[in-house]
């Protein structure tokens, strides 16, 4: 089935099966491997991306699905002047330990702060709710969340 | 596998006709699928971005009553003004649902089309009386939701047949609702048990009329039957009485979440609480949706440890 992806502002056509997922077809298809897959099991959050600005669990979502909407994948979150303000507070931080959590972390602040620019704890605690880190004990990236909100 | 987005309505009742499955968010139907519980159709009609299907009206027509597209998702019902104000049982429950993603993703449809004991919106639906309104190429029909769920996964609306809305009677004054899950973790998490209770005062505070629901301790969403003993009592009291019957009328399943026993106890708790949450919002009280969160039901809540400092003591 072919389908025009728009991810980060560019679109790709690609002819792919229907069943296939769209972390997939980011990681193998266009070669955005920024995009983890931890559980492929729509647990872990690793997969998160934005879909027209919410988050998804690209893991388990059927990429013909997205055909003609906005994909946003954690390669779109810096830009040519580089990494975002998210990005550096997450590093500032100390957020980041293997870093196989970070994309998916990233999205979901994203998307956190473009709703509610000034999140408290609580508000942080459900916006990352759906993503599961293995190293930093969560203390670091949500310092790092609650510092860069503020300034977005 | 054929996949289709549907255009209109009408397409996608056509497509149904011969044969293709409605797929919404699809956070049930693709990871069921990813998971092995059922492959997934070789027919699939995307409804997602049906508009005529993504409404809510508030109660703006001429009975009140407040209707509500079946791909609506979670996140919107919880955060919806209008549903919040009268039917805040619908809310705590969708707020409940997963994480922000599936609450972003899933809908409503999705969630009482796919039928599972452990939805979070159908006891609060089933509270307040809903109605799911169907359609297919033969015509339309209105159903209690009373009458949709026949057992985990089963409804009684045929296979062309697609869930267009939900429809709720606007509560009467000193009316409210509430909805309450056990749960071991606070998000990524189904209820162990839950109940959503709807509830009307008379003057003098006492019980006027009280509907309840109980969820994932039966093959459905069961109603608790023998309300009309509460009518009269004083919120307290009522609740326990609540309790008691919900206990008694649960036939629940031990499963590793869970053993019959402490799930047929732990279900008169939530009945209870419920009851609690819908008498206080009926009197005018406000408490945050959901219940789980603002009430402390469950693990951790706001205001127990953390408020608005990170591990290190660091005020944000
Ligand atoms: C990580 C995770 C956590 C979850 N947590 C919860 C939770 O806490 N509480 C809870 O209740 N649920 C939970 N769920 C289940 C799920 O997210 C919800 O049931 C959701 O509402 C399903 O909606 P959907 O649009 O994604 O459905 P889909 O997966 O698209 O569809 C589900 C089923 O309903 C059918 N269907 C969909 N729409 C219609 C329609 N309009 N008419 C007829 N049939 C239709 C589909 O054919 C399919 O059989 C969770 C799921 C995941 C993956
Ligand atoms: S890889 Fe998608 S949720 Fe884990
Ligand atoms: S930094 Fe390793 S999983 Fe989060």
């Amino acid at each position: 089935m072919k389908i025009n992806l728009n991810v980060n502002g560019v679109t790709f056509p690609v002819d792919i099966e229907p069943d296939r997922s769209l972390s997939g077809v980011l990681r193998n298809e266009i070669g955005l491997t920024g995009t983890k897959e931890g559980c492929d099991d729509c647990e872990c959050g690793a997969c998160m991306v934005l879909l027209d600005g919410h988050p998804v669990n690209s893991c388990s979502y059927l990429a013909v699905q997205t055909d003609g909407r906005q994909v946003t994948t954690v390669e779109g979150l810096a830009d040519a002047d580089g990494l975002a303000p998210l990005q550096q507070a997450m590093l500032d931080a100390g957020g980041v330990q293997c870093g196989f959590c970070t994309p998916g972390m990233l999205m979901s602040a994203t998307a956190l702060l473009s709703e509610n620019p000034e999140p408290t704890v609580e508000e942080i605690r459900i916006g990352l709710s759906g993503n599961l880190c293995r190293c930093t004990g969560y203390a670091k990236i949500i310092e790092a969340v609650g510092s860069d909100a503020p300034s977005t | 596998m054929q996949f289709v987005i549907a255009e209109t309505l009408e397409h996608a009742l056509e497509l149904m006709a011969s044969g293709s499955r409605p797929i919404a968010g699809g956070t049930d139907l693709v990871v069921g699928a990813r998971q092995g519980k059922e492959p997934l159709p070789d027919a699939l009609v995307a409804i997602d971005r049906l508009g005529v299907l993504a409404s809510i009206d508030g109660g703006t027509g001429e009975d009140g009553e407040i209707v509500i597209g079946a791909c609506v998702s979670h996140a919107t019902i919880a955060g919806h003004g209008d549903i919040i104000d009268l039917v805040p049982g619908l809310a705590d429950g969708s707020s409940l649902v997963g994480s922000p993603a599936t609450r972003h993703v899933g809908t409503i449809g999705g969630n009482i089309m796919n039928a599972s004991p452990a939805m979070d919106t159908g006891a609060p639906l089933l509270a307040a009386g809903a109605a799911v309104e169907v359609a297919s190429t033969r015509g339309s029909r209105l159903l209690a939701v009373a009458d949709l769920w026949l057992g985990p996964g089963q409804t009684s609306v045929d296979s062309d047949e697609l869930c267009v809305a939900v429809h709720i009677p606007r509560p009467g004054p000193r009316t409210s609702s509430a909805y309450v899950r056990l749960e071991y973790r606070r998000t990524m998490e189904i209820a162990v048990v839950g109940a959503g209770a709807q509830v009307s005062l008379s003057d003098d505070g006492s019980v006027a009329s009280a509907s309840v629901a109980l969820t994932a301790v039966a093959p459905v969403i069961i109603a608790v039957q023998g309300l009309s003993e509460v009518v009269g009592l004083q919120p307290g009291e009522a609740a326990r009485t609540v309790a008691r019957l919900a206990s008694e009328q649960s036939r629940p399943i031990s499963d590793l979440r869970a053993s019959d026993r402490y799930r047929r106890h732990t279900v008169g708790v939530m009945a209870s609480r419920a009851v609690l949450a819908a008498c206080r919002r009926a009197a005018g009280e406000e408490i945050a949706v959901p219940v789980n969160r603002s009430e402390g039901i469950g693990a951790g809540y706001p205001g127990d440890a953390v408020a608005n400092t990170t591990a290190d003591g660091v005020e944000l």
